[in-house]
């Protein structure tokens, strides 16, 4: 019998190589969990029931295309859609004999912190069933946390990587921006979106990220990530000097019960070799999150007009061809691309443009000059990954701004370009909370070292207790 | 009050790469719909645009060609808008920072050089092909429904900005043809009208001479020849002139040219501009051209038309130059010695009307032809240009030595002879056959030996027959 809840993709690996089960027989135990447990968690949008390569098994998000399996991007207006070819990332999982074991719920176009914006209907957090497991990745990392999957791939566009794998007591990395292929990833904003694992440990999290890393031809902004593959092994931080910024820790909204495990950790830090210190992004927090909402959906804006019924995906109407646009669009999108697709519109508006989105591209460059000053200090930063713990269903659903929030200590980083790490680092109140490592570009050894010795000497169980 | 017409061009120009601008797809032009066509082209969710090296070079070397600056770093802009035919819901384009800016081309015309500023030369991808069906000749007014052929979508096109320099329809017509010459020469493009691999569009105002103010503009788009754009200026520079003499004011518009009618209907009005929401794209990094790439470039460039136009002008005038140039005749006309006036002349008339490819011509053969021209038949003369294309065209066919081969033209002669040797001719009849000789010698006497000893010989037995 294979307990899923708590086999880690590693101990996987070690399962297959052995000989003691087969990737087959890994993936059809995946598929006995989903069966029993996904009616109550809704994290898979589309399962897939033969088992194609002999490796650990995986499961991923639904904005990652996949040759012959439905990609809807959690949205209506792509119900339906086969992608003709891989996406680079699925591709490397296809080649490393990955079986995808299938596709996970999202926020629409990954436009969200809660999967709320589904259209398929919200995910649900293990720990906590009445609560979000976070987003726009909500489903992959509730996959992993309910077992229902040893590892998963999310996107990261404003914190949809690390927020949900906070939420849910799991390791999520967004990478350094450029180190992994954008091709076949459904778009929403270009400049910023990532792909990137969610996994139960940091030593996974490094396995799968050196899997789908590297230069892509098919996307020009790729680069060769300059390090070697390093699965972590130290158990100190001996040598490395740990920022605490200001202003990432002690932002209004961040719950007292996040504070204090985040700060348990800091001091754990001290305590496993590392100079600690505090230092400063003055303006990163305060503009990051508007910057981010002005960036983001002026892409979005952009990427989201090629859905307009002419070629593939839902088309209502037969009439004349504005008519056609309108009822697809109308009846495809839900509100929240709607919201985001009508502030990009206006913020890319001739007379506009300059004060907004070209002031928000100003404003960036600030923040990367802030993390470069604070980083030349520092190897790494750290702070909450998210305010608060998971938070209850429908609790922010209605107010927009509140939801948005959910991200303020994620963002500032992304648009800096940076690679984050969120590891779990304690519960508040019986929920997980995630601590945020932050890096320069391309540490991404760093942040795996750093975030394997913290998690050794953590010891955190991410199995829910509920389902233990 | 005298007007002056003031003109500027936007051409376009389809670069002849063999896959598209930003995926790999061929480039065909009589392909089976939408069979040149993939995830990229089609706009599939996800799907990345990757530039097409070899469609920078070329747009680098026009840019070089055009006496442009080529940018150190250039940008791809979206120009977005929906319609059927742009499957992105924008196209790739180039906005604020182009590859090639401030060039000039100068067009000799017969009044001396007239310079005409290339404000700007960008690289973008073409739109997909909308076919309206169920109404008159594909045309949208009628069609009941419209397909859309993806094969042309991400084409590879250059657009070229002139300033508006220009001040006639005539001088609007001459730089676009110079324009096309250069392009084609660069071998960069086909730019043929009929294909579609070269269009533009004529932005035409008029002003009082002297000015220098720019009044409102009107567009002319899809002319299909240069003679129709010139036909199309004309008559909207009168038109301009009398709203004006007549008190009104024009109204920027867009006018679709159809040559059927010859009159220009407004396609629609400006009034409502369209906001194209430009945005830098963030799926391409900054074109960076390297320098040593540049100067490569630079260092290839042929001697573009405006200067052979320029230098052949001193020797057969500048129309007939202009008109070897702009026809692709120059080449030969150089590689053909002798009479300089005469190689042109009947470059420019008798072959130009066999619409022969001027590089499949044997120089040196048409050069003994050319030679010749006055000394044989007019109809052997034009025979022998018209088989001047094929690979064993040889001139001595149709020179003959400079013999005499026709029958027409030895009969009067040989008639002339026999009626002037009544005894030999009896002799002859009577048996003494011998005397054929001192027939065929009194013919060659008469023609310098220059009859077919041949057909002599065949028309004096014919003749002598009793």
């Amino acid at each position: 019998m294979i307990d899923t809840l708590r086999l880690t993709a590693e101990d996987a690996a070690r399962l297959i190589a052995s000989g003691e089960v087969s990737g087959a027989e890994l993936h059809r135990a995946y598929l006995d969990a989903i069966a029993e447990r996904d009616g109550e968690i809704h994290a898979y949008l589309t399962t897939v029931e033969e088992a194609e390569g002999d490796g650990v098994p995986i499961a991923l998000k639904d904005v990652i295309s996949t040759k012959g399996v439905e990609t809807t991007a959690g949205s209506k207006i792509l119900a339906g859609y086969v992608p003709v070819a891989d996406s680079t990332v699925a591709a490397r999982c296809r080649e490393a004999r990955l079986p995808l074991i299938g596709k996970t719920n999202l926020d629409e176009f990954a436009m969200g912190s809660s999967t709320e914006n589904s259209a398929y209907g919200p995910s649900h957090n293990p720990w906590d069933p009445t609560r979000v497991p976070g987003g726009s990745s909500g489903g992959s990392a509730a996959a992993v946390a309910a077992g229902l999957a040893p590892w998963a791939l999310g996107s990261d566009t404003g914190g949809s990587i690390k927020q949900p794998a906070a939420l849910c007591g799991l390791v999520g990395l967004r990478p350094t921006y450029g180190t992994v292929s954008r091709a076949g990833i459904v778009a929403f904003a270009s400049s910023l979106d990532q792909v990137g694992p969610i996994t139960k440990t940091v030593r996974d999290c490094a396995r799968l990220y050196w899997i789908i890393a590297g230069r892509d031809p098919a996307d020009s902004t790729t680069v060769e990530h300059p390090d070697a593959i390093a699965i972590p092994q130290a158990e100190d931080l001996k040598g490395l000097k740990v920022g605490v910024p200001k202003e990432l820790n002690e932002a209004e909204g961040i719950e007292p019960g996040v504070s204090e495990a985040v700060n348990r950790t800091i001091e754990l830090c001290s305590e496993l070799g590392a100079e600690v210190g505090e230092t400063t992004l003055p303006r990163s927090v305060e503009y990051g999150l508007p910057c981010y909402y002005l960036i983001a959906p002026s892409e979005a804006s952009s990427n989201l007009a090629r859905y307009d019924g002419v070629r593939y995906g839902l088309r209502v109407g037969n009439g004349d061809i504005r008519s056609m646009y309108e009822k697809t669009r109308d009846e495809g999108f839900g509100d929240e691309p709607k919201r985001r697709i009508m502030l990009g519109t206006y913020a890319l508006s001739a007379g506009y443009y300059d004060a907004y989105y070209g002031q928000a591209q100003k404003v960036r460059t600030i923040i990367r000059d802030e993390f470069t000053a604070a980083l030349g200090q520092f190897d790494l930063l750290v702070s909450p990954t998210s305010p608060t713990v998971a938070f209850p269903l429908g609790a922010r659903t209605e107010n927009p701004l509140a939801m948005y929030l959910s991200d303020v200590l994620a963002i500032p980083p992304n648009m800096a370009g940076l690679p984050g790490l969120s590891i779990p680092c304690g519960l508040s109140e019986g929920l997980p909370v995630g601590l945020q490592l932050i890096g320069p570009q391309f540490s991404e050894n760093l942040l795996f070292r750093a975030g394997h010795a913290l998690e050794n000497a953590l010891g955190f169980d991410y199995v829910p207790e509920r389902l233990r | 009050m005298n007007w002056e017409p003031v003109i500027g061009l936007e051409i376009h120009v389809h670069l002849k790469t063999r896959t598209k601008m930003f995926c790999r797809c061929e480039l065909e032009y009589f392909a089976p719909e939408n069979s040149r066509t993939c995830p990229v082209c089609l706009a599939h969710p996800g799907a990345l645009p990757v530039p097409n090296k070899r469609a920078i070079e070329m747009t680098v070397l026009l840019g070089l060609g055009l006496g442009c600056e080529i940018a150190e770093r250039a940008i791809f802009h979206r120009k977005h808008y929906f319609y059927p035919d742009l499957p992105k819901g924008y196209q790739i384009s180039q906005y604020d920072e182009p590859l090639c800016v401030d060039g000039r081309m100068s067009l000799a015309t017969a009044d001396g050089d007239l310079e005409v500023g290339i404000v700007r030369a960008h690289l973008e991808e073409d739109a997909a092909k909308n076919v309206h069906m169920g109404g008159a000749e594909g045309r949208i007014s009628g069609a009941d429904r419209t397909l859309v052929d993806v094969n042309r979508a991400g084409t590879p096109l250059v657009e070229i900005v002139t300033a508006p320099d220009i001040h006639s329809a005539e001088h609007a017509k001459r730089f676009l043809q110079l324009l096309r010459q250069t392009v084609v020469e660069l071998g960069i493009s086909d730019a043929e009208m009929e294909k579609g691999s070269l269009r533009f569009d004529v932005n035409v105002s008029v002003r009082p001479e002297g000015s220098e103010e720019l009044r409102t503009r009107t567009e002319l788009k899809n002319m299909n020849s240069f003679n129709f754009a010139a036909k199309g200026i004309e008559r909207e520079i009168l038109r301009q002139v009398e709203i004006y003499e007549s008190g009104g004011e024009v109204v920027q518009e867009t006018m679709h040219f159809d040559p059927g009618n010859e009159s220009a209907p407004p396609l629609r009005s400006k009034e409502e501009a369209q906001d194209y929401r430009y945005l830098p794209e963030p799926d391409l990094v900054p074109l960076e051209p390297p320098r040593e790439l540049v100067e490569r470039l630079r260092a290839e460039l042929p001697e573009l038309p405006g200067e052979r136009i320029r230098r052949l002008s001193a020797e057969v005038g500048f129309e007939t130059a202009e008109g070897l140039v702009t026809s692709g005749r120059d080449r030969l006309y150089e590689q053909v010695p002798g009479d300089r006036t005469a190689v042109a002349n009947v470059l420019m008339n008798q072959f130009a009307a066999t619409g022969i490819d001027p590089a499949d011509v044997n120089a040196a053969e048409l050069a003994k032809l050319i030679e010749a021209r006055d000394r044989i038949p007019r109809q052997s003369f034009i025979e022998a240009l018209e088989a001047s294309g094929s690979d064993d065209f040889s001139a001595e066919r149709y020179l003959g030595d400079g013999q005499i081969t026709e029958s027409g033209d030895l009969e009067p002669l040989i008639d002339g002879i026999l009626a002037a040797n009544p005894g030999q001719v009896e002799s002859y009849r009577s048996g003494k056959e011998g005397l054929l000789g001192f027939f065929v010698g009194q013919v060659m006497k008469e023609t310098e030996g220059r009859a077919n000893p041949k057909v002599v010989n065949e028309l004096l037995r014919e003749k002598l027959k009793v």
